[in-house]
């Protein structure tokens, strides 16, 4: 079955994996049986802390590992379980950009149309529009050793791109850059593969990252799926209560409930359970300060750090542990100060543990 | 800021001490040896256009560039694949195909005689078989085979060195973009190891030329330089003479670092 790839190469494809797993040769394993389907076209993050199976994922799908006998691998309808990485026609970025030191920008970028044997010109033209996608013209006839980290990441994307695979693959490859340009080429990166529109799994620890650039994002911790689903979903429905803390800022509370409200150490909060005994997320920003009076939940001011457009309050005495409040940069308020905290009913989350 | 470079200059004192005692004074005594005499400096021409000494050091700077081209094909191979595989026995392999390191040149030498001289193992095989006794120890295949036995842990050594520092993320972006295993050998392995061979070659070679101890052993049929040199100094007491071929092989062999060094990048070592 010939995909649709063909002749329009520059979408990618669909695809999807079944039952993948993988168990190193010590027994430990890595990845338990995972199965994921992911539209043609679509950006895929995967997030989870070191060791939590998403490189051994990618790895896979790249073909630089293979699952374990039973997962399989598809590229549309074209099962590539078995095929090695050279034949899958994919487009990979490394953390360490992997750019050879021996050849030039403009050599890295064609060495993937040279093995293809495009004719001299093409691959010319094709260089040439690379490195203008990634704005990196001045650079091409620059060694590796000359460039920037920000300027090897482009060159390595450009390389991975220029043969259009059927399929991109990228392994963190922000985290090797300071912050502020990390966030620069973030967003960056975000319209490239958008305008590109290539079926595109991205690998990261960073949740801002995986916020930014995820059409979803798949939350992986040791060796399994938690939970997938757009980044709206996933920063406010968590599924648990290691994806609530893992995405953003959450404040994580337990305590019995009574008459359809939770008990907490500085007072109750309204909560539709059926549960004895509950755990809820509340997210700094859902949380407003108010007249103590007012609120049925009370906490006193621990520290107060202004942030410009908006200030980070820590309360004690509202729970066991203090709790974080984004406050808006208007409110006046200092270390000391009794607080209401008033919590909209919607924005509260009930989690398994 | 005096004191400073007054202790710089304490430390290069060692460094200026070496030089002068284990180079430039003798180098310097054996250059005005050579042109010591009556012949004067012309010894240096002359000796040159004696069959007996062109074509000795002809003979060792080919049997030199064959030993450097054999050891670092077979020795190139070998240290990529040991580099890059990991098996059982892995360490007692490298263990044993180093240990030519330790042994001297006459040991070498002593050992090629055991498998290719007139009693040697190989001689006695094509007896059996062939029945004719076939000996190559004295010949300039018995020394080519001792020279290639004590380099080959030297390249092994120095390709393994740089084989196992080489990102395998390098190998691994070639063949996402579609490189099986000869392009990736041909385009991003053997690239990186160029430096470590240009390295190994020169000691290599260096090394050949100047051996003498397996030479020696073999009393081979054909003349290496080194052997010349010694033959020159002890039976004809002809110290000039001597003197002067020491500073030609000297010459001839910095001339082909010199070259490595200059195409080779900068990692040469200057063996002598």
């Amino acid at each position: 079955m010939t995909s649709s790839s063909t002749s329009r190469p520059s979408v990618g494809v669909q695809l999807e994996t079944k039952d993948i797993a993988r168990t190193f040769a010590d027994g430990t394993r890595a990845l338990k049986p995972t199965s994921l389907s992911i539209p043609r076209g679509q950006t895929v993050v995967l997030l989870g802390p070191s060791g939590c199976g998403k490189t051994t994922f990618l790895r896979i799908i790249a073909g630089l590992e293979k699952p374990d006998p039973g997962g399989r691998v598809l590229f549309d309808n074209d099962d590539v379980t078995t095929t090695e990485i050279e034949h899958r026609n994919i487009g990979m970025v490394f953390q360490s950009y992997a750019l050879f030191p021996n050849m030039t920008v403009s050599e890295n970028i064609g060495y993937g149309l040279r093995l293809r044997k495009v004719a001299d010109a093409d691959k010319a033209k094709r260089v040439k529009e690379m490195l203008a996608l990634t704005g990196i013209e001045s650079l091409a006839e620059r060694r590796i050793d000359q460039l920037s980290g920000g300027q090897r990441q482009r060159v390595a994307l450009a390389r991975a791109v220029a043969i259009r695979p059927r399929i991109l693959l990228l392994d963190e490859p922000l985290t090797a850059l300071d912050a502020a340009l990390r966030e620069r080429l973030r967003t960056e990166l975000d319209q490239l593969l958008r305008s590109l529109g290539i079926t595109t799994i991205y690998v990261t620890h960073d949740q801002a990252e995986a916020m930014v650039l995820g059409d979803r994002i798949v939350v992986m911790r040791q060796g399994e799926i938690v939970q997938s689903g757009s980044p709206r979903d996933i920063y406010f429905e968590p599924a648990n209560r290691f994806v609530a803390e893992f995405i953003g800022a959450a404040n994580v509370l337990a305590g019995p409930v009574t008459d359809g409200k939770i008990r907490l150490k500085g007072g109750t909060i309204p909560l539709a359970t059926t549960q004895p005994n509950a755990t809820i997320m509340l997210r700094p920003e859902a949380i407003r300060i108010d007249e103590p009076e007012r609120c049925s939940w009370r906490g006193i001011v621990a520290s107060v750090a202004f942030l410009g457009d908006r200030q980070r309050l820590t309360i004690a005495e509202a729970s066991e542990q203090p709790i974080h409040v984004e406050a808006s940069n208007s409110v006046s308020i200092k270390a000391g100060d009794q607080v209401g905290l008033a919590v909209e009913g919607r924005t509260i989350r009930v989690l398994s543990e | 800021m005096k004191s400073r470079q007054l202790f710089a200059l304490a430390c290069l004192l060692p460094l200026g001490i070496i030089l002068a005692a284990f180079f430039l004074i003798p180098l310097v005594r054996l250059f005005l040896i050579g042109g010591g005499g009556e012949a004067g400096f012309s010894r240096y021409f002359r000796v040159l256009t004696m069959p007996r000494y062109y074509e000795a050091l002809a003979s060792t700077t080919i049997l030199s560039l064959a030993v450097t081209a054999a050891t670092l094909l077979i020795g190139g191979i070998a240290g990529i694949f040991l580099a890059r595989n990991r098996f059982p026995g892995h360490g007692l392999l490298v263990a044993i195909l180093t240990f030519p390191l330790a042994f001297p040149g006459v040991v070498v030498g002593f050992m090629v005689i055991m498998l290719g001289g007139r009693l040697g193992i190989f001689g006695q095989m094509t007896l059996a078989l062939l029945g004719e006794r076939m000996v190559f120890a004295y010949s300039i295949i018995g020394l080519f085979v001792g020279y290639l036995y004590f380099s080959i842990p030297r390249v092994l050594l120095t390709v393994m060195g740089v084989a196992e520092k080489l990102d395998n993320q390098l190998i691994e972006a070639a063949r996402s973009l579609g490189a099986g295993p000869f392009a990736v050998q041909r385009d991003i392995v053997l690239p990186a190891l160029m430096p470590a061979f240009v390295a190994a070659g020169s000691i290599c070679f260096a090394t050949s030329m100047g051996a003498f101890g397996t030479a020696f052993t073999l009393a081979a049929k054909i003349d290496v330089l080194p052997m010349v040199i010694y033959n020159v100094f002890t039976e004809s007491a002809d110290m000039a003479t001597a003197a002067a071929l020491a500073v030609i092989l000297g010459l001839c062999t910095w001339a082909v670092l010199a070259l490595a060094r200059l195409y080779g990048g900068t990692n040469v070592a200057a063996a002598g």
